[in-house]
């Protein structure tokens, strides 16, 4: 079957059968590698990936369910030369240790960082009707992104400079 | 993942006639496609709804709500209405998997999540929810996760979601569509059958009915709401135990209370005697043992699940004690507010 999908700005057409994944779609069909197949179940984060600017798993959709959707993935983030805040955060802050899940965890970021300043609330918040970007939020709502090598003082760190980064 | 036919639905009436037993309709994606890649599922058809238009509104309904199947638990959890006036409905929402998944699944897919029981979820461990008369490998088995009320010799399966123990605590009803386009309402006792001998029965829906949408009623005006869930790791797993309350207080008395318990059953557990034994009472310590007692007063089916009693006792007590005024409130216990 045939699928057209706009990524990282670009209008791709993709043949496919009906069990490809968004992931596999993504990975074995456009060749953009940058998102990474970690446990293939929704549970590592590592596929994370932003459809119509909200952060998803490629990995528990089908690529069928997507025709006309806008994907973005850390190639369509920034470049070297031209990093994102949040990519350019994650080097200064050493914010990895193998890089498996990196881009997965700066796809994950961002889209979060969006949840965080439309104000919707997670487990963490003291407050439903108010939230802030503490390291307890920040934790909480990176919980769908897991770091096998436990870079996670720094992941956390390279997020909080990077969110002031995305203000400013 | 076994091959199956993908069709998009265009309509209401096109999604209910491509519905048998051999399909699956597909939405949020985020249990289905984790089953079907394990072939727990090997639906033959797979039907996505996700186009249908009108079923991703939050819209008024007489004093309530009327929440769309397609709305995605994330848009649910942070809508203003929702957080002023059924805040316990937020909380369990956000306790329940993580950002992403939230930002995909969808309230009606919420609701007919299947089970995270490990042998159900193991192809080569007898389950009689994936092949009814094969036997409940659970039984004898290890596993935390296992419900403890509501069992059957044939399984011990929890219902593993959030939302739903929220729902039954603040008396939300499914709106479902038949196949003829009737539409009718199901409590949430009506709408999930406890296991019996046929645990791969566990709703009432028919093969072609389709969940529209889950109607709140209008919340219990001054009173305070809460969710405490308890599992193995902060954040992003199932409970453990988990309790929904919903208490209002009049004069020092307690006027209402209803109360419902998650990852512990097959459906979100609601005992009415309970609620019958805090009414026109004043909140005391003594009272709050005794009503949990009651809950927990049958062993455990499973000696791996016996620890859930005392921690279910105890989850009770705590919350029955911010939600009543006898400790001050933590995280996850809310005074509800006017609409926003």
């Amino acid at each position: 079957m045939q699928t057209t999908l706009t990524v990282n700005g670009h209008t791709r057409s993709v043949d496919h059968d009906p069990r490809t994944t968004l992931l596999d779609a993504l990975r074995d069909s456009l060749r953009l590698t940058g998102t990474k197949k970690g446990c293939d179940h929704g549970q590592c984060g590592a596929c994370t990936v932003l459809v119509n600017g909200r952060r998803i798993n490629a990995c528990l959709t089908l690529a069928a369910m997507h025709d006309g959707d806008e994907i973005t993935t850390i190639e369509g983030l920034g470049e070297p030369g031209a990093l994102s805040p949040l990519q350019q955060a994650f080097v200064s802050c050493d914010g990895y240790q193998c890089g498996f899940c990196t881009s997965g965890q700066i796809m994950s970021a961002t889209g979060m960082l969006e949840e965080l300043a439309r104000g919707d609330p997670s487990h963490a918040s003291p407050d439903l009707a108010q939230v802030s970007a503490d390291d307890a939020e920040i934790a909480e709502r990176m919980s769908g992104n897991l770091c096998r090598c436990a870079a996670y003082p720094f992941i956390r760190e390279a997020i909080s400079l990077g969110a002031k980064g995305e203000r400013s | 993942m076994r091959a199956f036919d993908y069709t998009r639905a265009e309509s209401l009436d096109q999604a209910a006639a491509a519905l048998d037993p051999a399909a699956s309709v597909i939405a949020g994606g985020t249990n289905l496609l984790d089953l079907m890649k394990l072939q727990v599922m090997t639906p033959e058809r797979v039907v996505d709804i996700t186009r249908l238009p009108g079923l991703d509104a939050i819209e008024p309904e007489g004093e309530g709500l009327r929440l769309g199947a397609l709305v995605r638990n994330s848009d649910l959890a942070a809508d203003p209405r929702i957080r002023a006036r059924y805040p316990l409905l937020s909380r369990a929402l956000l306790s329940g998997a993580s950002g992403q998944i939230r930002n995909k699944a969808t309230t009606g897919g919420n609701l007919l999540q299947r089970t995270r029981c490990p042998y159900f979820y193991d192809p080569a461990m007898a389950c009689s929810k994936r092949e009814p008369g094969a036997g409940c490998a659970a039984q004898g088995g290890v596993g935390r996760m296992l419900a403890i009320f509501g069992t059957s010799d044939a399984c011990l399966a929890a219902h593993p979601s959030d939302m739903a123990v929220a729902l039954r605590a603040l008396d939300a009803e499914v709106e479902v569509r038949s196949r003829d386009g009737g539409l009718r309402r199901l409590a949430l006792d009506e709408l999930y059958r406890l296991p019996g001998d046929r645990p791969d029965l566990e709703t009432t829906l028919a093969a072609d009915d389709l969940i529209t949408a889950v109607i709140l009623p209008a919340p219990v005006a001054g009173s305070v709401q809460a969710y405490r869930k308890l599992r193995d790791r902060a954040s992003y797993a199932f409970a453990l135990v988990s309790v929904a309350a919903v208490i209002r207080m009049d004069q020092g008395r307690i006027g209402q209370a209803a109360l419902a318990f998650g990852g512990v059953a097959p459906r979100p557990w609601r005992d009415a005697g309970l609620e019958a034994m805090l009414h026109g009472k004043t909140p005391d310590e003594a009272l709050f043992r005794e009503v949990a007692q009651r809950l927990t007063a049958d062993p455990a089916p499973n000696p791996d699940t016996e620890f859930k009693r005392p921690l279910l006792r105890r989850t009770l007590v705590a919350v029955l004690r911010e939600a009543t005024g006898l400790a001050q409130p933590s995280i996850g216990t809310d005074a509800t507010k006017d609409a926003a």
